[in-house]
């Protein structure tokens, strides 16, 4: 039975088994590898996407319960990069291998979206969900840091 | 079975082959053999204006990178020493991997050897291209080549004010012979503007976007998706299965098994399922039905394996080294210090599991392989499909982390006996259970000390035994030649100065395989020597950091025990210079805020020379690693940036295997399986970490692993000076902070 969707602002529908993981229906049905695989368990957190503007992991998320609802995923954040999380992680250089990139600026957006300019332990708390085995998170504090000064500036400029 | 040859790992690195090679081949390889093919594999000096770089009429320069990514840098450290030679706008240039051809390129990607191995042979290329471009212009022109300047991806004639872009003069450039690599004129460094600046990775935009793609995310039309199901107990086999169930799972196609490749490729066999997407594959094997053969495996433990090494410290192990006479020193000493280490299995835990992307066809064969090694990769898949070399294509794919794990090739011969068999392009992954449970390991091992100082509190003796279960003796074809010879390192040619040094070993028996991981023999024999040193300092009522000075004495070069033949020695001058800048840039010595303890390490590895000081706080049985200020020196830094980044890393690294969860074995099968019980650093305890690179005219050198022996024993340094106990185990246990 189809299941539908709005993946990345456009309407989706996918014929799955309702009980398939968003992160494969992502990956393997719709060849979004953007989105990575990792634990499989909601452990690690590089599978992290956003349903309804929450951060959410995908691999242990059901197609069927997705139903209706916005997901937004890493390639849709922005067509060309230039979402101020992204720019941020460019401009700090965060990533290393990079596998767990698309999960860590998910979950930074999501962060920001609720706190627009988060301390140190917002930080902590928004991000501990997701590990990076090359340790970059030095740099993924300082780039969120960077990205909540470049949106403020953005909003001021706005105003 | 075909013997494999001894290797070490630095031989391994060098040639790209290993004893694997001849089991899939097929064929026996005596160690004469292997020279020969060794030599075959030598490197032909190919057109760099093919091999190196490629500019198109149109004047878009793409530079090729012959080593893998897997997140050290090499993308953009390697085409910047092209780039400079070249005189290249860095704003400008493309970069592309390279197609696996193991006769022009030297792939393999380890040992913290890229940039060293590297930096010459990449200079020479771009001189030899820049020369190239030169002689074209002097051509077009009718000038003299004096008067012909390369700058900014061109060749400008100063006079003329004429500028002519590479893009404009690559078709006469192309045809020209190529400049001896040996006399080709390099770069003065003093001109240098792109090595040596900090520079932003390469591949940075597509790892911020989505886009970049790793192994796990290659596409092949009417490919398959497949796991496989491996006996849990190291060395089992496949009895029997039953494969109705799986193949009831909607999107389930095929399920058959596969067998062991043992010497080489290390591969478990087992049972694959194969289906339409990722998600079949594993839930088909959710419900395989399957008998096996445990083997003689199931009765291994940690527990089993610490006795053995208890047993085999009692005894006395195969001399490595003798020096002058401990025993007798440490006997007549003023004082004596004894002391034991343990360190459990390590493993890499790379984010992207493993996988493997492979299509045999009758004719010729494609792989997508996030790996080390892509010419192992070929030749592996090669002798599987019974093609020569050249009918595998190989593509490397970005890698999500490598530390050495993914230089081994049985995830590669599992793909290619799967992709064998059914004839479609076929894509193994691995769960996370899989490649917690089925990986190669760094090493456990149990160490002995005995030091002695003089009335003045010199060192008199040391002496140090060790037990482990080797990685040289997975290669051997026995088990146990040599099996010292990967365990050791800087551990047997120590830079503090005493007269009577003595080094045994002991192998212990294992099944549980064991492999390279960051840092190698370096994280243990980092921890055990930098952990005794202090132990002594203590001893000697002396300051760590004078103490560890005084005793390495005075500028001298120290030979590397374990490898004479490479002169690769330790500079004591260089060691001593990043103890002190460490030690100045963390404060040494001045007061601390309350509750807050420093300890200090200093150390050579992979021709480079780090050390760090590392600040704690412990509390309710809690380690909190507050600071950490590093001194690296590994020579020239190409991009000075990046070489922080990768210190950065592997203070995490290092961290984790010191802080977090073991490796454990229970009926001859890891314990753990996925990130609930094995974990690993997060951000929230990620501690202030600052880098000082020493800005050196030295030949640059490793920092992909350097980073990490230090950090362990540094901090569990700071935890003696917060609690008084000495951590001699890794992990840090809660007990052993009370």
């Amino acid at each position: 039975m189809a299941i539908s969707f709005i993946l990345n602002g456009k309407a989706q529908s996918v014929d799955v088994s309702p009980d398939m993981p968003l992160l494969w229906v992502l990956r393997d049905t719709l060849n979004m590898t953007g989105t990575k695989f990792g634990c499989g368990m909601a452990l690690c957190g590089a599978c992290t996407v956003h349903i309804n503007g929450e951060a959410t992991r995908s691999c242990t998320t059901a197609i069927s319960s997705v139903a209706g609802k916005k997901v937004t995923t890493i390639e849709g954040l922005s067509a060309d990069g230039s979402h101020p999380v992204q720019q941020a992680w460019m401009e700090e250089d965060v990533p290393q291998c990079g596998y767990c990139q698309s999960g860590q600026i998910m979950s930074a957006v999501a962060l920001l979206s609720k706190k627009p300019n988060p301390t140190d332990t917002d930080i902590d708390d928004a991000m501990t969900g997701n590990i990076c085995r090359c340790g970059t998170y030095q740099r993924i504090r300082k780039a969120i840091h960077r990205a909540a000064s470049m949106q403020a500036g953005k909003a001021k400029s706005a105003a | 079975m075909a013997i494999a040859p001894v290797v070490n790992r630095r031989d391994f690195l060098k040639t790209g082959t290993a004893g694997g090679v001849a089991l899939v081949i097929g064929f026996h390889l005596t160690p004469t053999a292997f020279a020969d093919q060794a030599q075959d594999q030598e490197k032909k000096i190919p057109n760099p204006l093919d091999a190196w770089v490629r500019v198109t009429a149109d004047n878009n320069v793409t530079l090729i990178l012959g080593k893998s990514e897997m997140g050290q840098g090499v993308m953009t450290a390697l085409p910047m020493i092209l780039a400079e030679e070249l005189c290249l706008d860095w704003k400008r240039v493309k970069i592309e991997q390279a197609p696996t051809n193991p006769k022009i390129y030297d792939h393999g990607t380890g040992g913290s050897g890229s940039i060293a191995g590297s930096w010459l042979p990449l200079r020479r290329a771009g001189a030899a291209a820049r020369e190239m471009f030169v002689s074209a212009a002097a051509a077009r022109w009718n000038v003299s080549r004096d008067t012909c300047k390369a700058q900014n991806g061109g060749i400008l004639h100063g006079a003329r004010k004429n500028f002519l872009t590479y893009g404009e003069l690559v078709s006469e450039a192309a045809k020209l012979p190529v400049p001896d690599f040996n006399t080709v004129p390099l770069k003065n460094s003093n001109d240098f503007t792109i090595v040596g600046h900090d520079t932003r990775r390469f591949e940075g935009r597509d790892k911020s976007t989505g886009a970049a793609i790793f192994g796990l995310d290659s596409r092949v039309q009417g490919m398959l998706f497949a796991v496989i199901a491996r006996c849990p107990v190291f060395g089992g086999k496949v009895k029997t299965f039953d494969a109705t169930k799986a193949k009831a799972v909607p999107g389930v196609r095929e399920v058959f098994a596969i067998d062991p490749v043992a010497q080489g490729a290390f591969t478990a066999g087992g049972v694959a399922v194969l289906a339409d997407n990722s998600w079949a594959a594993i839930e088909g094997r959710k419900v395989l039905q399957i008998t096996w053969d445990e083997g003689p495996a199931a009765s291994e433990s940690s527990a089993s394996l610490r006795q053995q090494f208890l047993d085999n410290a009692a005894k006395p192990g195969k001399v490595v080294r003798n020096d002058g006479d401990a025993d007798a020193a440490i006997s007549s000493a003023a004082k004596k210090v004894d002391a034991s280490y343990e360190f459990p299995f390590a493993p890499h835990a790379t984010m992207e599991p493993m996988n493997c992307t492979v299509h045999i066809r009758p004719d010729g064969a494609e792989a997508w392989v996030p790996t080390q090694a892509p010419q192992w990769a070929q030749q592996v898949i090669a002798g599987v499909a019974k093609l020569p070399p050249e009918k595998v294509i190989v593509h490397t794919t970005l890698m999500g982390g490598g530390f050495g794990r993914r230089y081994q090739a049985d995830f590669v011969m599992e793909a290619a006996q799967v992709a064998k068999v059914s004839g479609k392009p076929v894509m193994v992954f691995w769960t996370r259970e899989d490649d917690m449970q089925h990986g190669f390991y760094r090493p456990a091992s149990y160490h002995h000390f005995s030091g002695a100082l003089d009335a003045k509190g010199n060192l008199a003796a040391w002496k140090h035994f060790q037990t482990s279960t080797s990685i040289e003796a997975m290669w051997s074809p026995k088990g146990e030649e040599n099996a010292e010879k990967s365990e050791f390192a800087t551990a047997a040619f120590i830079p503090y100065q005493t007269a009577n040094y003595r080094v045994e070993y002991t192998l212990a028996k294992s099944s549980v395989p064991r492999a390279w991981w960051r840092s190698v023999e370096h994280s243990s024999s980092g921890f055990v020597v930098e952990s005794f040193i202090d132990e002594l300092a203590v001893a000697a009522g002396a300051d760590p950091l004078e103490y560890r000075l005084r005793l390495i004495g005075e500028d001298r070069k120290i030979p590397d025990f374990t490898n004479p033949k490479e002169n690769k020695p330790l500079d004591t001058a260089r060691l001593k210079g990043v103890l002190r800048l460490a030690a100045e840039k963390a404060g040494w010595g001045k007061p601390l805020p309350k509750g807050i303890f420093r300890g200090l390490a200093g150390y050579y590895s992979f021709e480079s020379y780090t050390a760090a000081v590392v600040e704690v706080g412990v509390k309710d049985g809690a380690v909190k690693v507050h600071r950490i200020v590093y001194a690296v020196d590994c020579g020239r830094p190409i991009n000075p940036d990046g070489v922080r980044a990768q210190v950065e890393s592997a203070a995490i690294y290092g961290l984790s295997a010191a802080l977090h969860d073991a490796i454990t074995i229970s009926g001859g099968r890891v314990e753990q399986s996925n990130f609930h019980d094995y974990q690993m650093p997060r951000i929230n305890e990620t501690p202030k970490t600052e880098v000082h690179v020493v800005m050196s005219q030295e030949e640059p050198t490793g920092i992909g692993e350097p980073g990490l022996p230090v950090v362990a024993p540094a901090m569990c340094n700071a935890i003696f000076a917060a609690t008084g106990k000495r951590i001699r185990r890794l992990p840090v246990r809660a007990e052993d902070l009370a």
